[in-house]
């Protein structure tokens, strides 16, 4: 049988588009033939924003873009600003900022892999694992007030110093963290039902990862090693010892839906060891305003600096007058390039595997329309 | 206590009346009236048991506010007298394109066809309402008029989202019917009758003697039977048809208030129903699950309830532990597995009828 095809808006206001996402799909009965996103329904000017403020003032911008990631947002903006400005900043800081950024990860990551289980129908997964995000959350609480725009990270140092008691409670939680991991693995990973629906579905081959500009775990899950705080150590990540994952196709392809699930859980597991050496090596004592500048007021000159965020390789570049408001903020959204991808790897399945797609990529749309 | 012995209770009762019509109708609307309130009933009971099972499962405490002590209530009991009236005050939006008449239409054929199997239900030993000789093929039969709503209900949304969960749940259901079928022709080969009384005259006598446990491929076919109709139903793992997170709420996306309520009863009518079908074909209806047991008619409604809401715990079970699966595979399992195990198993109860006895 002959037919026309049928083209569905997904979006803009859709349970699965994690946010305010359109996509333009043209399909063929169940089949998806084109795939268009549209995006800019969460458009907040941040560029334009930032080039009117201090320099200061646009960390609480940067925490808002990606929101569910917003302490390596901060890391990412305050490293380029350091870099620029050449500010030593103390040895407990960069350990309280690695801390800090490492159990962002973890609950980041904790949220893609919930709402991913959700999107394919299982809720119970999704409720385990936002229990124990609560927790990282209420440690952030405890340190800077806030549950998810810190604003914690300073050029030059920290708004706050950690609080009593933080070292012990975030022992205390990863103690009883790491083996809620196993238990995630036994609910999720390897139900037989989930792994129908995401194994073989979705395969991002490393050359078109690439030629996106697919950063990330999304990228590693396609089997390239690449990951910011190996390859280029920013801040001290050159001191722990930690692996990077990459997608080993256990249960289908490389780079299918389910490696794609899988590297972020084992990140959770390595992100989970770096906190633990953190937390051992960090200097008792220090104060964390000591490098904070009086006047942020970079040299003339130009940066671009990429770290690690939780959704990939998160760049700024940043132009300076020599005035203390930017010249020029640009950001470099990983979730752009992710999402970019999606028509390339989800054209020919089925509906619901463009939604097991498009909730593998773990895409934040402030991030993207920024 | 069927029909006929309402209506003859009736006129000696009511001898004063001449009007045979009169007498007629009253014994007519009574078991109707009992059944609308049963329904009703079952889906405040199940709203409830959802919510503070899948509340267990996942670490919550559930609904709390409502109950005894406002807002201080402990176990909130009256949340699903709650629910409800927030339904019914809701406004009742129509979509502006919608075909009018059809989707006034659709969620009253849905409730007909989760209501009408009810009449051949047995609830015990003489509760009845109507004992027809064909019993189990009047449920089936009735049940896939749910069908006819689910199309008209997606079709005239005017939504291709509705459009889409009304030509899944249409596939779904229709598929799953045929391996269910071969699943209750095994119990008609064993019981040698379509009565549901009969079928469980058949099983009586203690567990041993129910059909599920009455041969190795009865008891593959209650498994294959129980999968089947939580399929029907359209509950997780089976919902593509409301998908959620795929089709937004499938064909009743653009329904709100009373009518989307009214999908909803008809869910738990019929997955109540479908209890019942499984509970009397298989696990012996109202019998004792030990000979001479706590019998009687009491008893018998006791034991027949326990055994249908043991069920519906399994599928509310189900639903908060799997996935869902894809339309694609869901039809595989109906085609590829289910319908060839369900013929295997016709042939297999035959052939050790005849050898083993």
């Amino acid at each position: 049988m002959d037919g026309d095809l049928m083209t569905i808006n997904m979006g803009p206001n859709h349970p699965a588009t994690h946010g305010v996402l359109r996509l333009k799909c043209q399909t063929d009965g169940e089949i998806i033939s084109g795939i268009t996103p549209v995006i800019g329904y969460l458009h907040r000017c941040f560029e334009k924003h930032s080039e009117n403020v201090t320099y200061e003032q646009v960390i609480p911008y940067v925490d808002r873009c990606d929101y569910l990631s917003s302490m390596t947002m901060d890391f990412g903006y305050v490293v380029a600003v350091e870099k620029l400005m050449n500010i030593e900043v103390p040895e407990k800081v960069e350990y309280i900022r690695v801390v800090m950024a490492e159990l962002q990860r973890i609950a980041s990551h904790l949220l893609a892999l919930g709402v991913y289980g959700m999107d394919m129908g299982a809720f119970t997964p999704m409720l385990y694992m936002l229990k124990e995000r609560e927790r990282i959350l209420d440690l952030f609480e405890l340190t800077c007030g806030a549950r998810l725009l810190y604003n914690y990270m300073w050029v030059g140092g920290l708004s706050h110093d950690l609080p009593r008691g933080f070292v012990e409670m975030t022992y205390q939680f990863l103690d009883q963290f790491e083996p809620k991991i196993d238990e995630y693995d036994n609910v999720l990973s390897n139900n037989k039902i989930f792994v129908e629906r995401t194994a073989d579905i979705g395969v991002l081959p490393p050359d078109v990862a690439v030629n996106y500009g697919v950063t990330g775990p999304n990228l590693r899950a396609s089997g390239v090693k690449w990951d910011l705080r190996k390859n280029e150590a920013y801040s001290i990540y050159d001191r722990f010892d930690f692996e990077v994952p990459i997608g080993e196709g256990i249960k289908g392809t490389v780079g299918d839906c389910w490696d794609r699930y899988y590297v972020r859980m084992i990140e959770i597991r390595e992100s989970v060891k770096i906190v633990r050496q953190a937390l051992a090596k960090m200097p008792k004592d220090g104060d964390v305003h000591k490098a904070v500048p009086k006047k942020i007021r970079p040299p003339k000159g130009s940066i671009y600096s990429r770290t690690e965020s939780s959704r990939g390789d998160l760049g700024y570049y940043i132009i300076s007058d020599g005035t203390p408001t930017p010249s020029r903020v640009k950001m470099r959204s990983p979730s752009f390039a992710s999402l970019s991808a999606i028509s390339e790897i989800s054209e020919g399945w089925m509906m619901s595997d463009m939604i097991s797609v498009l909730g593998s990529l773990d895409i934040v749309l402030g991030e993207i329309d920024r | 206590m069927t029909v006929d012995w309402l209506y003859t209770t009736f006129s000696q009762l009511f001898s004063f009346i001449e009007n045979t019509d009169l007498l007629f109708l009253m014994s007519a609307i009574l078991p109707i009236g009992i059944i609308v309130s049963l329904m009703a009933a079952n889906a405040i009971v199940m709203v409830y048991a959802e919510m503070k099972i899948s509340a267990f499962m996942q670490d919550r405490v559930g609904p709390m506010g409502q109950g005894p002590g406002l807002h201080a209530g402990k176990f909130g009991i009256l949340q699903p007298i709650a629910d409800p009236i927030k339904l019914l005050l809701k406004e009742d939006t129509i979509p502006e394109v919608a075909d009018k008449p059809l989707f006034i239409l659709a969620p009253f054929i849905i409730f007909l066809g989760a209501i009408i199997g009810f009449l051949a239900v047995p609830f015990n030993e003489n509760v009845i309402v109507v004992d027809l000789n064909i019993g189990i093929f009047y449920i089936m039969a009735v049940g896939s008029l749910a069908v006819i709503g689910l199309i008209l209900a997606g079709w005239s949304s005017n939504n291709k989202w509705s459009l889409y969960g009304g030509m899944r749940s249409a596939a779904q259901i229709i598929s799953y019917e045929i391996p269910a079928g071969l699943c209750v022709i095994v119990i008609i080969m064993l019981a040698g009758s379509l009565n549901m009384q009969d079928i469980i005259h058949y099983q009586s006598g203690g567990m041993l003697n129910w059909i599920i446990f009455s041969n190795p491929f009865s008891f593959v076919a209650f498994f294959v039977f129980f999968i089947c109709i939580v399929a029907e139903t359209n509950r997780g793992p089976f919902d593509i048809s409301e998908a959620e997170s795929e089709l937004v709420g499938g064909f009743h996306t653009e329904y709100s208030g009373f009518r989307w309520s009214i999908f909803f009863l008809s869910e738990y009518a019929n997955m109540l129903i479908v209890a019942f079908v499984a509970a009397t074909g298989f696990l012996g209806g109202w019998q004792s699950p030990f000979q001479d047991f706590m019998t009687g008619p009491l008893w018998g409604t006791f034991w027949m309830l326990g055994k249908v809401f043991s069920l519906l715990f399994v599928m509310i079970w189900f639903r908060w532990t799997f996935p869902r699966l894809r339309v694609d595979q869901l039809m595989y399992i109906c085609w590829k597995v289910f319908i060839p195990i369900s013929l295997i198993n016709i042939f297999g109860v035959g052939i050790w009828t005849i050898l083993i006895g």
